[in-house]
């Protein structure tokens, strides 16, 4: 039984990774499990400069999932570099992959830079695509020529393998995805959240502070599913798909439809050890299902016959 | 902080809309008043965070206010039923800080973490006096649960169908070496403005998992932003930005 994938040149020990902003910069989950066993995991979304993020409520109900306007809280890239990796190095000793977002190309750039130094980050997740900020975050992932700019200014500043964190709020993903991949991208990653919205029926106002919000878990994941489809048959480069990913069946289906890993969000959330026991739960279902090594099954669902 | 599996023991109102669940399960993880559990509740996604009111060996008391659809589920729910809990979540209040006389005030929901902190601060052989405040007659429970321990106990209502009229700081008395509260944030920054000693705010947020990973439910303090979840619900008088 095989789990091992390769992930834009590097291998991990299995495809499941916390996504951005479910699983902090990792550390606090150590009182839950041992970290160690993840393929690698997505930190939370780390900007140039410190965020406070979106007033409150930031979190609402939804059927199938929940809405987030969290809007990049971080303590920017200075103290992530003097503090939170340094307090990671102590527990986790794999590579993680930092992700990164900004509110203009040199912004964008910056960051990347500053985290490229650090060798503990392994793969860039660049994130055009965060729904709950303004003037830039999803902006900049709605535009094919946009996400190429981004993309070239990450580039262009590391040696480290980027992976574009696309977002679902747009006409045509394939597009922007290719744009990401003919600007150098070394890999993809879909789909951020949803926007969504709830509103309080007793004040008759958006139940959110922000108003929207990004719909994430369950209710998402054929969307995603749909979306992780579409771009492997668009690109030659590395898909990781998420998007509602909360048990082992998920992650075998994500990777049929493309994805060489797969990232687990809102799961997080609400069983911290959520990504443990798909990891756990993996060998049990690629029985079930004939499977010995999970490189074999990556796009699998497009060929035909 | 660990995710177990609690029985209903009973499940029972206590007025209108305010109902006591008792739960039977692993609470060793449960380590001072004021902190809470969070509840996962079938057909809904987010767990729901709920004050623990009492621990008594493996059995955990929890006070809830029907106030939405996770709240309603669990009005519902029947003596024998099994609940995905979270446990220990939160940082409670501190007991070392109280002095001889400690007065602590609690509004309608926010009445429940106060038992188990009266509980504790007698065992230390401190002085308590607990104010209930309430809206209206109909809305009071504990009190006599509160006497029972021994507190000096007053309740308060804002129509005056039941004890002093008035809120919960009409009640407090000249001499008291600190306070801890909760209750709704009205009543809280009352409370900061009325009190002349140092002391403890629990707080109520909207929660995404209730352990810190979110940021779902953070605010800004006097020391830079702290997670109501992780870093709180306790905050102390000295840190809160009114």
């Amino acid at each position: 039984m095989n789990l091992k994938v390769k992930l834009c040149g590097k291998e991990i020990d299995n495809p499941v990774i916390p996504a951005s902003g479910t699983f902090g910069y990792g550390y606090e989950f150590m009182q839950w499990y041992d970290i160690n066993v993840l393929g690698t995991f997505s930190c939370k979304g780390t900007t140039k400069d410190e965020r406070f993020g979106n007033p409150l409520p930031r979190i609402a109900e939804a059927p199938g999932g929940m809405l987030n306007a969290v809007g990049l809280q971080n303590p920017g890239v200075e103290k992530v570099i003097s503090k939170e990796l340094p307090h990671l190095k102590e527990v986790y000793n794999k590579k993680i992959m930092a992700n990164v977002s900004g509110f203009s190309i040199d912004d964008y750039a910056y960051t990347c830079e500053k985290l490229d130094k650090e060798d503990i980050v392994g793969w860039l997740e660049v994130n055009i695509s965060c729904p709950n900020v303004h003037g830039g975050g999803m902006s900049f992932g709605t535009d094919p020529s946009m996400a190429a700019e981004v993309t070239k200014a990450v580039k262009a500043v590391t040696k480290k393998p980027v992976i574009m964190k696309l977002s679902p709020n747009v006409t045509d993903i394939k597009a922007i995805a290719s744009a990401c991949e003919k600007a150098g991208a070394d890999g993809i990653s879909l789909i951020n959240t949803l926007m969504g919205m709830r509103i309080n029926l007793k004040t008759k106002r958006p139940l959110l502070a922000n108003t929207t919000g990004g719909y994430s878990g369950p209710g998402i994941f054929p969307v995603a599913l749909r979306m992780v489809y579409d771009v492997y048959s668009a690109v030659e480069i590395p898909v990781v798909g998420m998007g509602g990913v909360s048990t082992a069946d998920d992650v075998l289906e994500m990777m049929m439809a493309g994805a060489t890993a797969v990232e687990v969000g809102a799961a997080n959330l609400i069983d911290p050890c959520a990504c443990k026991n798909i990891i756990d739960e993996l060998p049990a279902a690629m029985e079930k299902y004939g499977i010995t090594d999970l490189s074999d099954i990556i796009g699998i669902a497009h060929k035909q016959g | 902080m660990k995710a177990s599996i609690f029985e209903i023991i009973e499940n029972s109102p206590l007025t209108k809309d305010v109902c006591m669940m008792r739960l039977c399960g692993d609470t060793s993880n449960i380590t001072a008043p004021g902190q809470f559990v969070n509840i996962k509740i079938d057909g809904l996604y987010l767990r729901r965070p709920i004050s623990v009111c009492d621990v008594n060996g493996d059995e955990l008391t929890i006070i809830y206010k029907v106030v939405g659809s996770g709240t309603a589920a669990m009005k519902e729910m029947c003596t024998g039923c099994v609940l995905d809990l979270l446990t220990g979540l939160g940082n409670g209040y501190d007991l070392d800080a109280s002095g001889e006389k400690p007065v602590l005030l609690g509004g309608g929901v926010g009445v429940p973490p106060m038992y188990l902190l009266t509980k504790k601060l007698i065992s230390q052989g401190r002085d308590v006096s607990v104010i209930l405040g309430f809206n209206t007659k109909d809305e009071i429970f504990f009190e006599n649960e509160f006497k029972a321990l021994g507190a000096h106990t007053f309740v308060t209502t804002v129509d005056g169908s039941y004890g002093i009229k008035g809120f919960a700081t009409d009640a407090l008395p000249d001499d008291y070496t600190y306070f801890y509260t909760c209750g709704p944030e009205p009543m809280l920054k009352a409370v900061y403005k009325a009190t002349k000693t140092s002391g403890e705010f629990s707080f109520e947020q909207r929660m995404g998992c209730g352990f810190g990973a979110c940021m779902g439910c953070s605010c800004k303090t006097v020391t830079g932003y702290k997670r109501i979840c992780k870093d709180g619900p306790v905050l102390r008088k000295e840190e809160i930005l009114w």
